[in-house]
């Protein structure tokens, strides 16, 4: 049956920021379900607020809102557009959540919308947990199979505590009903961390309801991707299991597709459960995954839970099968069947088939705790990891080792010299699930132990723990060989060794490994991902490297363009670069080439084979990519590597790849390095006459402080040759500078430290811009919310700058023209500069696509990302004028004067992490980056963008009620205004003494509150804490006293966090919170689409 | 045995080299697995993930040399329950990278002890997505596996190779048929009684029956008419098998003698092929066959589509687009393989009989076709009523 007729346009929801647990895997969903929905003939209509999306590109939907995803304004943008039905099962748990609270308030009734994808009886029993035990209990009545673990259902401490007994005692776990990514769920092994994890979960469920369930830590966990069709055509998509068992959420666990040791009968079994359930739940069109826990003593099958909608495990599914599961998804909910809809890969035969893999693939976690040293590192049910890498390869070990090799962190490959350390310790470190318990077991292993110890120690299953003794005895080998052999080289190549591991091994260098590789001619071969095993020909070129025979990589004719991309998402380097890379893709497509992506992020767009000609799937390190480069040349013309738009990844690799004769497009290795190389840096800035905060370089503590002692504290410090402000600090005295040079280890002489001055009080400024070698296109100025010294990708910024006038862009302009021209910029430049007593400082340029460029592009209608790769490749700025892809006059410099405002806002991941004794870690911002995403709000005033922008991020400020205020001193005096709006638009406000005393001396009451430290008063007055946790305080202004280690207002903070009140850390940002209160009470706030605003500047512009 | 390692991996293990001669010329080299020797058969591939037990032990591989496309092969060793018949069949195995350890609760053994233990022949170590696809594109072919570590030169194997019989015109039912007739009672309450022609059947099939109260006589494929009334049968059925359907001469005039009594009949796989010839339709051979549990077939009557085992390299030429007239009334294709439209199931519209070309016992395989069985037990009933 075709498709629906009733049905002219659909609203999607995406899934906003970037935060852990939900992240570009529904940007890689929504933009595919948007894109089909689109070529069937649907209005659609988007929503989304997170602006580093594909999805919210004009051209991908017809009205694409940024705006908060919040019911109140959902319910703006309905009212406005009036779509026929409204699909919520490709944005995550907020989309569902948000389609759930706009169905109960009415809204989709009133407005006659219909939920298409899932229904809201579906979704609670799959998401409620007694509903969905009900649900496991039918199934197994119908099919004798499957049922749940034997658990209880709380809603107050009391509940939770008769529950352990009924339960029969510790270890239980906990898991919050209604949260995402298991957010809050954990371990408790006595009453101490019952209390503190149940609490948590009782307050962070919006049903304010928990389940202690029995513990079934070390069992082997599966999961299923189903699709069902309105004919109730079930398909198991593919199979996952976890490397790591029960105990660690499937998010943070290694994990392999298919599963690799289950028997017919027991796959089966899980089948048969997964369709029951599907069909007990009543998803009646699109996917779910649902996940198993199988006892490795008797196959007892619990089933853990399921998700009524696309989700992270489906796009890795996607990713791993090439079945497209939300593009099947978008299309089932239409009205087609599964046979209706043909497979993409070999376009003959249907997508009502199970997907059938001649490989494996793995994937691999990647954390951020070296961002948040004081979170405990211990993995949990609760989800951590920031991002991931998959790897493909023709056995496990081969994949294994390269999605080890893609995280591109520090220690993530094995390593196989050195003395591995005493085994008994290793094996007790490897008992605790943590990032890189992999190379401690892998350690314990060259240290003696036997598989029998490994398994008793970690739970991982034989199996597994044999391919750990394969790769560890093949290392062996390689160590003992008198002479490395052309057959032990094969060998360890198909078991995924990389020649710098085997060159460790060896006593060589990777580059001697690898010409000694190329002399016998040991070179992978590429396979094609084709969903069947290689039955029927695939027509789309989605290949993996294998250390095997036959390659199919086909030759062409046309020039290819190979797109470096970005990796594994971590803090620093996300979404963003993603972003461009697909753009870039895009563009060079459309002017005749044909584009090749490289990348091992499976959550992302670029590795989705409809985004380029061709994609490999594969590590970005040197080895990978330069086999890569040299099978793309044998089979035809390649007009060169594209590293620019990918981040610190590829950039890092681009001198190497140019010293292997690789052609790099766009700006060169050398005008790289004349950028991030202090000295050359700063010759370019002083032949431009630019000035820089003074700064100096050292590798050793005393050079640092001569370097200090002569500019002044504080100083901030940092490595060089770093993203996102790894290991940066503000440094306030001589004592710190010496601790800061002894901790850090990225310092050596080829490394060194850069010491700056910091300007206190600077206004910080962010600038995008194209450079074609004569003429400039200012993307964009971005005036940041907060001082200088806070990281710009935590910062808020502004775009256009609310506060700097026609002279200061001028400046700026001149400045960054003078900057590319003397680095030697083709393509995208950022630069930071701070504006201080009317100086304007330069901080630092990065001649590379940024984390703002999707920002910029969005806020100014321009496709920047797509110019720098069409400059790149020898288009001049005045040839994309012409061609239209730039403006025909102006740039984003010079915006008109009604030009809509756009402001960023950062999203931070404070909820995610607690310490070993399970507090909350510290919210204050600084100068390394923190923060997982970002949101956009845009109006046409700032007070307004500002309010959206918070509604985006953290929920929306409060508009009357209690705030509380508490300030450095540093910070009082501009704390008076503000504070004076606040009490006008009728709040009510709170301060310790101090701040009280300074308010009161201003006109301003301010009812004082005990501070933490004080305690409970003896009439039992709360302190500001306890009111924070009792729900009392709607809007909190703190401000740390001092950076680094005197962080007063530590509780306040976790509080605010664990009661989702907004907490405002600086004055700006109080500031601008009080534009937007004053916008909210005054009128009503209005919804408008990017392509209205394009609309609406393009008339201005011309 | 529960989780404990099976066995310690400490120096790895070199077997002898192997070679995989195709007909054609084309050649694999890799390491031996299973038992060291000499094979030969017919290359096919088979595209399933999970069941290699089932797989080695369906009798329908008898004189096939099974290339597995999964690439981890022998993970959950070898148990006593899964396999489908007493013995592997197959004529050689191969595969990529096969278990050094088995883990299942389950497991008794591991699957190269197996394979070793029941002298069959195989491969190793071998780029069998190249050898697949090299079958896809040229077809199914004759195959030799060597191994040993003084192997022939290349020409002497090749030539082997080509002197091995083919599988077009072979007759191998009665090779791998039961000898002696047999009985798996009904689970439960006795409904029915079943004659089941045994031409290769698998151990699940009768058991499906069982299940729902049938009571099964298995018959060897030889067995005449007589011996298939003798048992007063409520139903007959026809079973899986190697061989070329062309060949089975026999079985069709039973299954004619058995339509033209109007006896609920029941066919799968070459008893699919068998009904098609009854009927007097033609069978061929497929290029490559379907070989795998993911195949999606659609049901012609209910529009439904099933996802479903396969295990076959013939097939019936029957017309998809319309009803014949045949000796025993209108029959027509019931089931379709969307893949490529081949004929997966014949229903009779004036008798009570039917037959599916793939494998509704499922094992290996999803269970989403097991309401056949039901199918055949309403045939049953209303014959009865």
């Amino acid at each position: 049956m075709p498709k629906r007729t009733d049905i002219q346009s659909v609203l999607v929801i995406g899934s906003g920021p970037i935060v852990i647990g939900q992240a570009a895997e529904f940007d890689y969903s929504g933009t595919q379900a948007c894109r089909i929905l689109r070529a069937e003939g649907l209005r659609v209509i988007l929503v989304n607020s997170n602006p580093a999306t594909i999805m919210t590109d004009p051209e991908i939907a017809d009205a694409t809102y940024v705006e908060p995803i919040t019911p109140e304004f959902v319910e703006k943008i309905i009212a406005k557009e009036r779509p026929d039905a409204l699909l919520p099962t490709l944005g995550g748990q907020t989309a569902l959540n948000t389609a759930i609270s706009l169905h109960e308030a009415g809204t989709l009734e009133k407005y006659g919308v219909e939920l298409i994808g899932a229904n809201v009886e579906a979704i609670n029993k799959g998401e409620d947990r007694d509903l969905f035990k009900e649900v496991v209990e039918a199934v197994r009545q119908k099919i004798g199979h499957g049922e749940s673990a034997r658990s209880v259902i709380c809603h107050s401490m009391d509940d939770v505590l008769a529950g352990v007994e009924t339960l029969g005692g510790y270890p239980v776990v906990v898991r919050p009903s209604f949260t995402m990514g298991g957010a809050g769920s954990g371990f408790a092994h006595d009453e101490e961390e019952l209390r503190r994890i149940a609490g948590q979960g009782l307050t962070l469920s919006p049903t304010t309801e928990v389940l202690l369930e029995e513990s079934i830590l070390g069992w082997k966990e599966y999961e299923l991707e189903l699709m069902r069709d309105k004919h109730d055509n079930v398909v198991v998509v593919c199979s996952i299991e976890n490397f790591d068992p029960m105990g660690v959420h499937t998010g943070d666990s290694i994990t392999v597709a298919p599963a690799m040791t289950l028997t017919d009968r027991e796959y089966q079994t899980l089948r048969d459960i997964g369709i029951a359930v599907i069909r007990e739940v009543g998803v009646d069109t699109g996917g779910c995954n649902i996940q198993f826990a199988v006892n490795p003593e008797d196959g007892r099958v619990i089933v853990i839970e399921m998700n009524p909608r696309v989700s992270r495990s489906s796009a890795l599914a996607s990713k791993a099968t090439g079945f497209p599961i939300a593009k099947i998804a978008a299309k089932l909910a239409v009205g087609y069947t599964l046979d209706e809809i043909p497979n993409d890969i070999t376009q003959e035969t249907p997508a009502s088939f199970e997907p059938t893999l001649d490989y494996v693939v793995v994937k691999a976690p990647r954390f951020a705790f070296e961002k948040f040293p004081q979170a405990d590192s211990t993995l949990t049910t609760t989800m951590k990891s920031v991002g991931e890498a998959m790897a493909i390869g023709r056995n496990f070990t081969e994949a294994f080792q390269k999605a080890l090799r893609s995280l591109e962190k520090k220690g993530s490959q094995f390593t196989f010299v050195g003395e591995p350390g005493d085994k008994a310790e290793l094996l007790r470190e490897a008992v605790r699930p943590t990032d890189g318990r992999i190379n401690a077991v892998m350690q314990a292993i060259r240290a003696g132990a036997t598989p029998e110890e490994v398994f008793e120690y970690t739970k991982i299953d034989p199996w597994f723990v044999d391919q750990l003794f394969l790769i560890k005895e093949i290392a062996d080998e390689l160590a003992e060989a008198p002479e490395l052999t052309p057959e032990l080289l094969a060998e360890a190549k198909r078991h995924g060794f990389s020649d710098q591991q085997i060159g460790e091994i060896r006593g060589l260098r990777e580059d001697v490994v690898r010409e000694v590789r190329h002399a016998l001619g040991i070179r992978p071969v590429y396979k094609t991902v084709d969903t069947c095993a290689a039955e029927f020909a695939a027509r789309t070129p989605y290949f993996y490297s294998s250390y095997d025979e036959e390659t199919e990589v086909a030759s062409r004719e046309k020039p290819a363009v190979i797109i470096l991309g970005s990796g594994p998402n971590r803090i620093g380097q996300g979404i963003e670069f993603d972003y461009s890379c697909v753009h870039a893709s895009f563009a060079l497509s459309d002017a005749g080439y044909e584009t090749v992506m490289v990348n091992c992020n499976p959550e992302t767009v670029s590795t989705d084979y409809d985004t380029s000609d061709r994609l490999y799937f594969e590590p970005l390190t040197l080895e990978d990519v330069l086999e890569i480069v040299h099978a793309e040349q044998q089979a035809g013309p390649v007009a060169g590597v594209v590293v620019q738009l990918g981040g610190q990844t590829p950039l890092g690799l681009s001198q190497a790849l140019k010293d292997n004769g690789v052609p790099i497009v766009g700006t060169s290795p050398e005008a790289i390095h004349a950028a991030e190389d202090r000295g050359a840096f700063g010759r370019v800035l002083a032949e431009a006459g630019l000035p820089a905060p003074k700064h100096g370089t050292a590798t050793t503590f005393a050079g640092a402080k001569a370097i200090a002692d002569e500019i002044g504290y504080p100083v901030l410090v940092r490595p060089s040759y770093v993203l996102g402000g790894r290991g940066m600090e503000i440094v306030y005295d001589e004592t710190r500078l010496e601790s800061y040079i002894a901790e850090s280890t990225e310092i050596s002489p080829s490394r060194p430290v850069l010491v700056d001055r910091f300007l206190d009080d600077a206004i910080e400024i962010d600038v995008d811009a194209l450079y074609d070698g004569e003429e400039l296109y200012l993307g964009g100025v971005m005036e940041h919310i907060e001082e200088a010294g806070i990281h710009s990708g935590d910062s808020a910024c502004a775009l256009p700058p609310i506060t700097l006038g026609g002279f200061d862009i001028k400046r700026l302009r001149a400045s960054t023209e003078a900057i590319a021209k003397g680095v030697g910029v083709r393509g995208l430049i950022n630069i930071q500069f701070a504006m201080a007593g009317d100086i304007l400082y330069v901080l630092e340029a990065n001649p590379r696509a940024s984390r703002t460029v999707p920002f910029t592009s969005k806020a100014t209608a321009v496709p920047l990302a797509k110019a720098a790769a069409r400059i790149s490749l020898g288009a001049t700025i005045a040839e994309l004028r012409a061609e239209g892809l730039l403006p025909a006059n102006g740039d984003g410099g010079e915006l008109p004067l009604d030009a809509p405002i756009s402001v960023k806002e950062a999203v931070m991941p404070w909820s995610r992490f607690r310490d070993i004794h399970g507090r909350g870690v510290d919210t204050v911002l600084g100068p390394e980056m923190r923060s997982t995403g970002e949101v956009m709000g845009i109006d046409s005033v700032f007070g307004t963008a500002y309010a959206k922008s918070q509604a985006g991020a953290y929920g929306p400020l409060p508009t009357k009620g209690r705030a509380f205020i508490s300030v450095a001193n540093r910070d009082k005096r501009s704390m008076i205004f503000p504070a004076r709006e606040l009490v006008a638009h009728g709040f009510e406000l709170l301060a310790t003494s101090g701040t009280a005393e300074v308010l009161k001396r201003n006109g301003i009451n301010a009812t004082v509150v005990r501070k933490q430290s004080e305690g409970t008063g003896p009439n039992g007055e709360k302190t500001i804490v306890q009111l924070i946790h009792d729900g009392e305080v709607d809007l909190i202004v703190n401000t740390p006293y001092g950076t680094g280690g005197r962080l007063d207002g530590y509780d306040i903070r976790t509080a605010a966090v664990a009661r989702s009140v907004p907490c405002l850390t600086t004055v700006q940002a109080l500031a601008a919170a009080v534009q937007g209160i004053d916008a909210l009470n005054h009128g009503d706030v209005g919804v408008r689409s990017l392509q209205e605003h394009a609309e609406h500047l393009t008339a201005a512009r011309d | 045995m529960t989780t404990s390692i099976q066995g310690t991996a400490s120096q790895r293990h070199k077997a002898a080299p192997a070679v995989l001669v195709l007909e054609d010329g084309r050649m694999f080299r890799g390491r031996a697995y299973g038992a060291v020797g000499v094979t030969f058969g017919e290359a096919v591939f088979s595209t399933g993930m999970t069941g290699y037990q089932e797989t080695l032990t369906d009798p329908s591989y008898h004189r096939q040399v099974v290339v597995m496309t999964a690439p981890h092969v022998g993970n959950t060793g070898v148990n006593d329950e899964d396999p489908e018949s007493k013995q592997i069949w197959v004529a050689g195995y191969v595969v990529r990278d096969p278990a050094r350890v088995p883990s299942n609760w389950r497991s008794r053994r591991s699957l190269d002890d197996e394979l070793r233990h029941q002298g069959v022949v195989g491969i190793s170590g071998i780029d069998t997505r190249a050898l697949t696809r090299h079958l896809r594109e040229r077809g199914a072919m004759r195959v030799g596996i060597f191994s040993g570590n003084a192997l022939p030169d290349e020409g002497t194997m090749l030539a082997e190779v080509r002197q091995a019989p083919e599988m077009k015109g072979a007759d191998l039912s009665a090779e791998v048929a039961t000898k002696e007739a047999y009985v798996v009672p009904a689970i439960g309450e006795k409904k029915f009684t079943v004659a089941a022609v045994d031409l290769g059947i698998k151990g699940m099939t009768p058991h499906r029956m069982a299940e729902r109260g049938i009571e099964v006589h298995v018959l060897p494929a030889t067995a005449s008419v007589e011996d298939v009334y003798a048992v007063n049968p409520d139903g007959v059925f026809f079973s899986n098998g190697p061989g070329d359907p062309a060949t089975a001469d026999h079985p069709v005039s039973v299954m004619q003698a058995v339509l033209e009594r109007g006896t609920p009949l029941f066919g799968i796989c070459f008893g699919n092929q068998i009904l098609g010839r009854a009927l007097g339709f033609g069978t061929y051979k497929l290029k490559y066959g379907h070989r795998g549990i993911n195949q999606p077939v659609q049901d012609r009557t209910t529009g439904k589509v099933e996802v479903t085992a396969h295990n076959h390299g013939f097939a019936v030429d029957a017309p998809l687009d319309k009803v014949s007239e045949t000796p025993y009334g209108r029959a027509e294709v019931s089931h379709v393989c969307l893949n490529d439209n081949v004929v997966e199931g014949l229903h009779l519209l004036d008798k009570p009989a039917f037959s599916v070309q793939y494998h509704p016992e499922a094992a290996a395989g999803p269970h989403d076709a097991a309401y056949l069985f039901d199918r055949f037990v309403s045939l049953m009933e209303g014959q009865r009523a």
